[in-house]
């Protein structure tokens, strides 16, 4: 048990409830300032494990920009303060969906692989995470690119005017 | 070991508390001379020096007030929210060559991108927490502004990333040569623009533009923790003008660059903040659709264009 291992433990606690909290809130703009703590946290368990840079994409693409959206949008459509009370949030399905899929992928990784041992892989620099993705992985990254300009052009299509011509 | 770096935060911590402050005076007079006005004069008798520290003791007195309808948490968490990132920012920035930096950081530059982001997050909060429908639109507003900017704000960035072939902000400095300064200029100028836009500075003030939304998210916050909010937007104009300065002026590049180095990077920081200053009197507000058509018009493209000839010149170098 390290500083580093308490540190993981309590940035782990720290995401994890700030992911139970965006689920439970009832204040609709809230979750998703919930949704900053619980991605945040996230992206302090990359920093600790020494994947600086993947930290920092995390930081600019999910806080800066997502949530960002994400608020944007329900701040445009309804953002009441206090509580909305006709959220639609079944609590049953959702512990039991949760808690399958929580307790699951954690028993999954435990069985496979609680007993290896890896060499800790080094800092992950931007050197190294570019030398890998258009070196080792440079076809799934092209097809991934494909895929997002195809997603690109299809919002493009669907929020154009009808009447332009 | 550890006391170097207590002291290199505690000397960021300095900056972070003067250098605004001198931004924000020389903003007063600057303002002041170029409108055939004096500005302050009696604050500490000779030429009204002291003013920032009676508006900070000002400041400090009002009462701090809530509204009732607010959403009283996040009320008062979003101007610590607003001006940590740019505390944050500071530290990378370097000052002189060697290590004369607060913390050397292997991907600095894209930590910078990443953290002045998430400012954005603090004016939504301010926004929607005050219950107030100028401060609402103020932030939607701001909302759009820096969705839209940031992404010229990164491509031109990235592109002088590229040039250096680094991601570390000091490395970039020392790779930096003068002739950059013609071959990253409209890098440059997009990054200033886009990072004007950023800080909400005029002419990109939408969000808070007094004369129609009263003082945009700003306008239920009193006493402190406006001040915190003003406080974030000279540590704003610091933090775009040093990064101008560091990335496209060569930062501490200069004569005897070994031995004032830092002087040469303050000058360059205080020149851009001048401009910064200057283009707050000299120009118009924007409005909302001439902002939005020359981020996405003018400046994407420009930087767009600006990283292909960044590759181009990069490949034929090698």
């Amino acid at each position: 048990m390290t500083l580093l291992d308490v540190a993981l433990a309590v940035a782990g606690l720290l995401a994890v409830a700030g992911g139970v909290a965006v689920v439970s809130t009832k204040q609709l703009v809230r979750a998703g300032l919930w949704l900053v703590v619980a991605l945040g946290a996230v992206a302090v368990e990359f920093l600790l494990l020494g994947a600086e840079f993947a930290a920092w994409v995390q930081v600019l693409i999910y806080v800066g920009a997502v949530v960002v959206l994400l608020l944007f949008a329900v701040m445009l459509t309804r953002a009441p303060i206090g509580p909305s009370p006709d959220l639609d949030r079944p609590l049953l399905p959702a512990l039991l969906v949760g808690a399958a899929a929580g307790l699951g992928l954690a028993g999954l990784f435990a069985a496979a692989f609680g007993r290896l041992t890896v060499p800790a892989p080094g800092a992950g620099t931007a050197q190294k995470l570019g030398t890998a993705i258009f070196d080792d992985w440079v076809l799934p990254f092209e097809v991934l690119s494909v895929l997002l300009l195809a997603a690109l052009v299809g919002a493009i299509v669907l929020s154009r005017r009808e009447s332009t011509r | 070991m550890t006391w170097e770096i207590v002291l290199r935060v505690a000397l960021v911590a300095v900056a972070f508390l003067t250098l605004p402050l001198l931004v924000g005076q020389t903003e007063h007079k600057v303002m002041a001379h170029m409108q055939a006005r004096l500005g302050p004069m009696y604050a500490g008798a000779f030429h009204g020096w002291a003013q920032l520290i009676a508006d900070g003791v000002k400041f400090a007195q009002k009462e701090d007030l809530t509204p009732r309808e607010a959403d009283g948490p996040v009320f008062r968490l979003a101007p610590a929210v607003a001006l940590l990132p740019y505390l944050l920012v500071l530290l990378v920035i370097p000052l002189g060559p060697g290590d004369l930096v607060g913390q050397p950081l292997d991907v600095g530059l894209f930590f910078v991108l990443a953290i002045v982001g998430v400012g954005v997050v603090a004016v939504l909060m301010a926004a929607w927490a005050s219950a107030n429908k100028y401060a609402l639109i103020g932030g939607l507003r701001a909302a759009a502004q820096l969705l839209g900017y940031e992404l010229p704000f990164v491509l031109a960035a990235a592109s002088v990333a590229m040039a250096a072939g680094s991601l570390s902000l000091p490395q970039i400095v020392a790779s930096w040569r003068p002739w950059w300064l013609l071959w990253q200029l409209p890098a440059m100028l997009v990054f200033f623009v886009a990072g004007l836009a950023e800080i909400r500075r005029p002419p990109f003030d939408m969000p808070i533009a007094d004369s129609e939304l009263v003082f945009g998210y700003l306008t239920e916050y009193t006493g402190l923790r406006f001040a915190f909010f003003l406080l974030a937007e000279y540590v704003g104009i610091v933090v775009i003008s040093a990064l101008t300065a560091a990335l496209f002026l060569g930062g501490w590049h200069g004569p005897w660059a070994d031995s004032v180095g830092w002087l040469w990077m303050l000058l360059k920081t205080a020149l851009v903040a001048f401009v910064v200053i200057w283009l707050r009197v000299a120009w118009p507000r924007l409005r909302e659709d001439q902002l939005q058509r020359l981020c996405w018009l003018i400046l994407v493209p420009v930087a767009l264009a600006q990283l292909i000839l960044t590759a181009a010149v990069r490949v034929a170098l090698q």
